[in-house]
């Protein structure tokens, strides 16, 4: 006691203490932590949810993205060759050897295919050179250089062996570079992909501009009816709200394949169009199946996430703020542009904020009505999920896409400020 | 009806009617003439049509039928913007995003006037209302008392003839309220502008007003200076809408050039003077103010007639004393007096006689 005393003695003539002598700020978080601790005991359900549905899985793609051990941990002697030579080094006889004993053994243990496959995705056409030379590999005998040379002369091609050297490291950036039409060159400098391969960075302009878009349409069409809602009575204006609301309820494979009947070229509007006499059997617009479809049948989608913000936002202003200016000498334009408008600007920013993030990374109608041209990054990011399965490649364009989101959305804080952001 | 049109008015309502379901009238044909300079109120119930004038006045409204004009010009197919009227909002209508020296500037702007001369007639108006230091704060940042001047100065910038005032100082406190009525008082008289003022308090109105219009039921019921309207209430709506009256029922007894007898259901008579009756035997309102009812039999002008009271009720309020008597049968009348050395204090159990004088008591035409 006596020390403690000692010890506490310089502080508490500084800090306030309890009537007991204890000091307050102890006693105040004393007092507060059974109620801290039951708050985050309250919060901890939602906080594992999100942590394991969201947090993990975002970070594993973006691990995915740059890491990629399918060659490196198949073929270990071959990996441990290339870290002890430096680049430029010609592949002798001890990194034949290194290459054949990696391949039967991955033979043996049937993970040739996926050595080939990462070998494929940086140099097509290797996939089948692995998975070839792995079923002959028990015939394989020394000097390895000749044998494999013999069995396939591909293994005799320097662009093969910087390949090879290049997907040895697990770690690597060349995902990114190929999400964005890049590659290396075979002294491993990074080079523009060749012209026919060059489709990520079109893919990432055309889905910025078609959400761009779809986020203008979306504004222009739902400013009117988000001030219709907000200075209707509010009888009317909840009825209105629900026909808003509808899309909502209903199933988006349901909107999408209705879109397709109304706009495809025997559909609604096409007849129609044919039967009064504007257009006729040849002259047909292609409305589906490309840039318009994605266009149109988004717009439809996304209306409701531009209206309800707006909603929100108009609601509250009351009529006098027009009149006022009215009042003061300005045309109804005047009124509208200078004192309407700026009010509204919280709802604008967070319905084409809303719009335009969700519509960059949409997936089921570009998929089901845009066509060849109509197809967004997000399109292809499945296609390498589900088809061509390179997971890696997918993830650094998600990544790229990712990143293109947070720099906008942190172009928007500092241009217009993410505190006058109003969602509802 | 009372509404004397001044066929020379600067504002002239002319025969107005306005509907906004086509079924029933919420303005039923008013006449009513504004003279420049001149500080007139519309007082009324909510729901009285008052506000639907100051609107068509504004051109927020369109009138149904019937001619408003401004300065002799026909208004009913000028756009507001072009009225050249200022107006001050119940809620002030300050525009949010912009500084008060911007709010200010805004209708000068419009105008195209110059920025040199903007600023001048911003700063001007600024101290006309002592608010020139918060020229750079947002309305947010100000106090509704603040707010309230702002707007005033934004209505009176650009220099209209005439200013309209929607319940401006209803969301204030009643101290700042009496003080900001003093207010624009002042500067009606300095400036020399007509103002139109809508209220629902009768104080506000008795205060500021050279004269009232008493809207109800989308009728003028009376228009008078403030203390004819006080005094004198041509019917029982504006003797129960202005001030604190006692209504008396009763039948006319007897009426000869300005003077009326009264009996009440009780049998007693009482004095009045006739307003809207004419005939013996017709069913009457008698309306007296409290502080005109005298309870002391010295005090009564001869030949009163007095009645029976009982008291009910003492009221102490400080400067007042308030009684509360049961009269004819009734148990809401009430009498006033002011609380000068030597005063009764009426003790409740009480019974006394009161009478008054018959000019103070208004015998009117009890259906209106």
């Amino acid at each position: 006691m006596a020390d403690m005393t000692a010890d506490h003695m310089p502080q508490a003539a500084a800090k306030l203490t309890t009537a007991d002598g204890r000091p307050l700020k102890a006693a105040l978080a004393r007092a507060q932590s059974s109620a801290r601790r039951r708050a985050f005991l309250l919060v901890l359900p939602l906080l594992a949810f999100v942590l394991l549905t969201f947090i993990l899985p975002i970070g594993q793609m973006l691990h995915r993205s740059v890491h990629n051990n399918g060659f490196s941990a198949n073929m270990p002697l071959m990996t441990q060759w290339f870290a002890d030579n430096p680049i430029g080094t010609q592949p002798d006889e001890a990194a034949f050897a290194a290459l054949a004993t990696d391949i039967k053994a991955a033979a043996v243990a049937r993970t040739i295919g996926i050595v080939g496959t990462r070998v494929n995705y940086e140099l097509s056409g290797t996939r089948s050179l692995f998975t070839a030379t792995g079923r002959k590999a028990d015939d394989l005998a020394p000097p390895y250089q000749a044998a494999l040379v013999a069995a396939d002369e591909q293994w005799a091609d320097p662009v093969l062996w910087a390949t090879m050297r290049q997907v040895a490291r697990a770690y690597s950036p060349n995902f990114f570079l190929a999400a964005v039409d890049l590659a290396r060159d075979t002294d491993g400098s990074i080079i523009r992909a060749p012209e026919d391969r060059r489709v990520y960075v079109m893919l990432f302009i055309r889905t910025f501009v078609l959400a761009a878009l779809i986020t203008v349409c979306c504004l222009i069409l739902g400013f009117p009816i988000a001030h219709l809602l907000a200075t209707l009575p509010l009888r009317w204006s909840n009825l209105l709200m629900i026909l808003v609301l509808l899309p909502f309820w209903t199933s988006l494979l349901v909107r999408t394949t209705s879109w397709i009947v109304l706009l495809q070229g025997q559909g609604v509007v096409n007849n129609t169009l044919v039967a009064t006499g504007i257009l006729t059997d040849d002259t047909r617009i292609q409305m589906i199946y490309n840039q318009a479809g994605t266009i149109i049948a988004m717009t439809h989608i996304l209306l409701p996430f531009m209206i309800l913000p707006l909603y929100s936002v108009m609601r509250p202003i009351p009529p006098s703020y027009v009149r006022a200016a009215r009042s003061l000498g300005a045309t109804s334009w005047t009124a509208f542009r200078r004192i309407y408008l700026p009010q509204t600007l919280p709802g604008i920013g967070a319905g084409a904020l809303l719009v335009f993030i969700l519509g960059v990374g949409y997936y089921i109608t570009p998929a089901l009505v845009g066509g060849a041209s109509g197809q967004l990054i997000s399109n292809l990011i499945a296609f390498h999920m589900q088809d061509s399965l390179n997971w890696s490649l997918a993830a650094a364009l998600a990544a790229v896409l990712l990143a293109c989101v947070l720099l906008l959305y942190w172009l928007y804080d500092r241009l217009i400020g993410i505190d006058n952001l109003k969602l509802g | 009806m009372a509404a004397d049109t001044r066929a020379d008015g600067f504002v002239v309502f002319d025969h107005v009617q306005k509907s906004y379901d086509g079924e029933t009238l919420v303005v039923k044909d008013l006449n009513l003439g504004i003279g420049k300079g001149e500080f007139l109120t519309m007082l009324g119930p909510s729901g009285s049509g008052k506000t639907t004038c100051l609107m068509m006045l504004a051109g927020f409204e369109t009138a149904t039928n019937g001619e408003i004009t401004l300065d002799g010009r026909p208004i009913n197919q000028v756009p507001p913007h072009k009225r050249g009227i200022g107006m001050v909002f119940q809620n002030y209508a300050l525009f949010p995003h912009m500084t008060v020296g911007e709010n200010l500037a805004f209708p000068l702007e419009v105008r195209g006037m110059a920025k040199s001369d903007r600023e001048a007639k911003v700063k001007r108006a600024l101290d006309m209302v002592q608010m020139y230091a918060f020229i750079n704060r947002r309305p947010a940042q100000l106090s509704g008392g603040q707010q309230q001047r702002i707007a005033l100065a934004r209505a009176l910038v650009f220099d209209p003839a005439l200013v309209l005032m929607d319940e401006p100082l209803g969301a204030l406190d009643k101290q700042l309220r009496e003080h900001m009525q003093f207010e624009i008082k002042h500067l009606h008289d300095s400036l020399g502008i007509t103002v139109v003022y809508v209220t629902h308090d009768q104080g506000e109105a008795l205060t500021m007003s050279d004269r009232i219009a008493v809207f109800n039921d989308g009728r003028i019921q009376q228009l008078a200076p403030p203390s004819d309207l006080y005094e004198r209430p041509e019917n029982a709506f504006v003797a129960g809408f202005i001030g604190e009256n006692n209504k008396l029922h009763g039948k006319i007894e007897e009426i000869s050039d300005g003077r009326a007898l009264v009996r009440l259901p009780t049998g007693e008579l009482i004095d009045a003077t006739p307003v809207n009756v004419h005939r013996k035997g017709q069913s009457t309102l008698v309306s007296i103010r409290p502080e005109r009812v005298e309870f002391k039999p010295e005090l009564l002008p001869p030949g009163a007639h007095a009645i029976d009271a009982e008291v009910l009720e003492f009221i102490y309020m400080g400067d007042l004393f308030r009684t509360r008597l049961r009269v004819a049968g009734s148990d809401d009348f009430v009498i006033k007096s002011r609380n000068t050395q030597g005063q009764r204090m009426l003790q409740p159990g009480e019974k006394i006689r009161i009478g008054w004088a018959p000019a103070d008591a208004r015998a009117l035409d009890p259906v209106n």
